[in-house]
């Protein structure tokens, strides 16, 4: 679980984030759901500790993240899995060696048992075989899929994820989609998920955060952001006519 | 103002590199890697160039020392001379600059682009160590190179001069061993080790904290060729200032 209070955040004068609060929780997948510039990768990177925060806290699991120390938070972020929008796969490394790399820097485990457990991460994606290609050799989606491959090779406690599903045609995306949700369930995952693919948001939003101008203008599950009425949501969410018609469906049912 | 905020990021960068290390045996197949990279792939570069300057120094200075009073010994003093004190270590560093330099920008640069660097810190691996501090260290080995270097120069100006008939091989020979100061030697090796952490550090700099996409790893390349060119010179004249004067 992540608790965030009342969170600011600014860079030269320019607030971002002006005051968020917001429970993330564990097991469930948390969307971030916000137009481009509201301020969804700041808060992400708030919460990764990349950026320092101006004011309010970050608590995981009921610890502050200021309270931290240096070997505190070094042990946290062994415990933090995270997918790049664009995969961040080293490209110097082959497919294996991208997986097998938390293993190698932060296990003490035998070569064998670190390969029994990438292969075993590799078959979880569907991607068995692929272990001695290099990043630049496979697709995208395949490449999302080693990325998620590497971000929970190393059981981690929370999973965060950069529009996953970007630049991916329909049918990955919403297998890349089904797959984290899954993952977030087997292995009871605080999963934080920033999109703006309406798609995931009505298939795998359990709780969704919606960001506006640096604050919370709205939260709810995927269910809710049906009947919603509050416009700035219902602005946001069905833009496209597509999404228009479904909703419109959805409430005559 | 931005120079000096350029200069002080470039001197935390390097208290993070020599911060909290990587463990040791990722870090030894790094260094192994870095090393295989960044000084045996400039062998050949390194080698062609010094035997070709050696050579075109011996021919310049046979031919303009017409005066007969000047003994032909000369020739292969004045090569000695200008290969072990500049260029051997200063010539060949500007060369690196740009190949090892330009390598080693683009190749953290377009880490830094693709969100790998951010990868690294997420996972809580101290990146600057992990990227900068095996090249460093590969880089110590790059005085083999200069010493390769001054070899292959004086046997190109020996085979420049003796073959096309400017001096007679026990002339050169002579002129060789004429009034050799093994100092200059230590000069040029301490100077070489000096170059050796700016060919690791100011581009690994120019890389590390870039800003942008792909095109931008190209300029932040042809940057950090000015820049590590610049700051090489400048070292070169402050070390001999200090040390032959």
């Amino acid at each position: 679980m992540i608790e965030v209070k009342n969170l600011y955040k600014s860079f030269g004068g320019q607030e971002v984030l002006k005051g968020i609060d917001y429970t993330f929780e564990r097991g469930k997948t948390n969307l971030i759901i916000g137009q481009s510039g509201s301020g969804k990768s700041v808060f992400l990177k708030c919460m990764l500790g990349l950026f320092k925060p101006d004011k309010g806290t970050i608590a995981y699991d009921g610890k502050p993240y200021s309270s931290f120390s240096d070997e505190e938070q070094r042990e946290l972020r062994k415990e933090i899995g995270m997918l790049f929008q664009g995969g961040a796969l080293f490209d110097s490394m082959t497919v294996e060696e991208n997986i097998m790399f938390p293993l190698k820097m932060f296990t003490k485990q035998r070569k064998s048992e670190m390969q029994s457990r990438v292969r075993e991460v590799l078959e979880r994606v569907n991607l068995e075989g692929t272990g001695d290609k290099m990043p630049s050799e496979i697709s995208g989606g395949m490449q999302k899929r080693v990325a998620i491959a590497r971000a929970i090779v190393n059981k981690p406690k929370y999973l965060f994820c950069d529009e996953p599903n970007s630049g991916l045609d329909p049918k990955t995306a919403t297998v890349i989609d089904n797959l984290i949700q899954e993952l977030t369930h087997e292995n009871d995952i605080t999963t934080v998920l920033i999109t703006h693919d309406m798609n995931s948001v009505l298939e795998i939003g359990e709780r969704i955060a919606f960001l506006k101008d640096g604050v919370l203008a709205w939260k709810g599950t995927k269910d809710e952001i049906f009947k919603t009425t509050d416009e700035t949501v219902t602005d946001f969410v069905y833009s496209s006519d597509l999404f228009q018609k479904v909703r419109d469906a959805q409430q005559k049912e | 103002m931005t120079y000096l905020h350029s200069i002080g990021e470039y001197f935390l960068m390097l208290k993070g590199v020599f911060g909290r290390m990587t463990k040791g045996s990722v870090l030894r197949n790094l260094i192994l890697k870095e090393i295989n990279d960044l000084i045996m792939g400039s062998m050949g570069i390194v080698a062609f160039l010094s035997f070709f300057i050696g050579a075109v120094v011996a021919i310049q200075t046979a031919l303009n020392l017409n005066n007969p009073l000047i003994p032909k010994s000369l020739v292969a003093y004045a090569a000695r001379q200008s290969v072990i004190l500049e260029f051997s270590p200063t010539f060949i560093s500007i060369i690196m600059a740009g190949k090892v330099g330009s390598f080693i920008t683009s190749s953290i640069g377009s880490m830094r682009v693709t969100e790998q660097i951010d990868a690294l810190e997420v996972m809580g691996i101290n990146s600057k160590n992990y990227l900068i501090f095996p090249k460093v260290i590969a880089m110590l080995t790059y005085p083999f190179v200069i010493s390769i270097s001054m070899f292959l120069g004086i046997a190109g100006a020996y085979t420049a001069a003796v073959l096309g008939g400017f001096v007679t091989s026990d002339q050169f020979i002579t002129g060789l061993q004429d009034e050799f100061i093994p100092f200059h030697l230590t000069y040029a090796f301490l100077k070489t080790i000096l170059f050796a952490f700016i060919l690791a550090t100011v581009p690994a700099y120019h890389g590390y904290y870039m800003k942008g996409g792909a095109l931008e790893v190209g300029q932040a390349a042809t940057t950090s060729f000015v820049w590590t060119s610049v700051v090489l010179i400048v070292t070169n004249y402050l070390v001999t200032q200090l040390l032959l004067s």
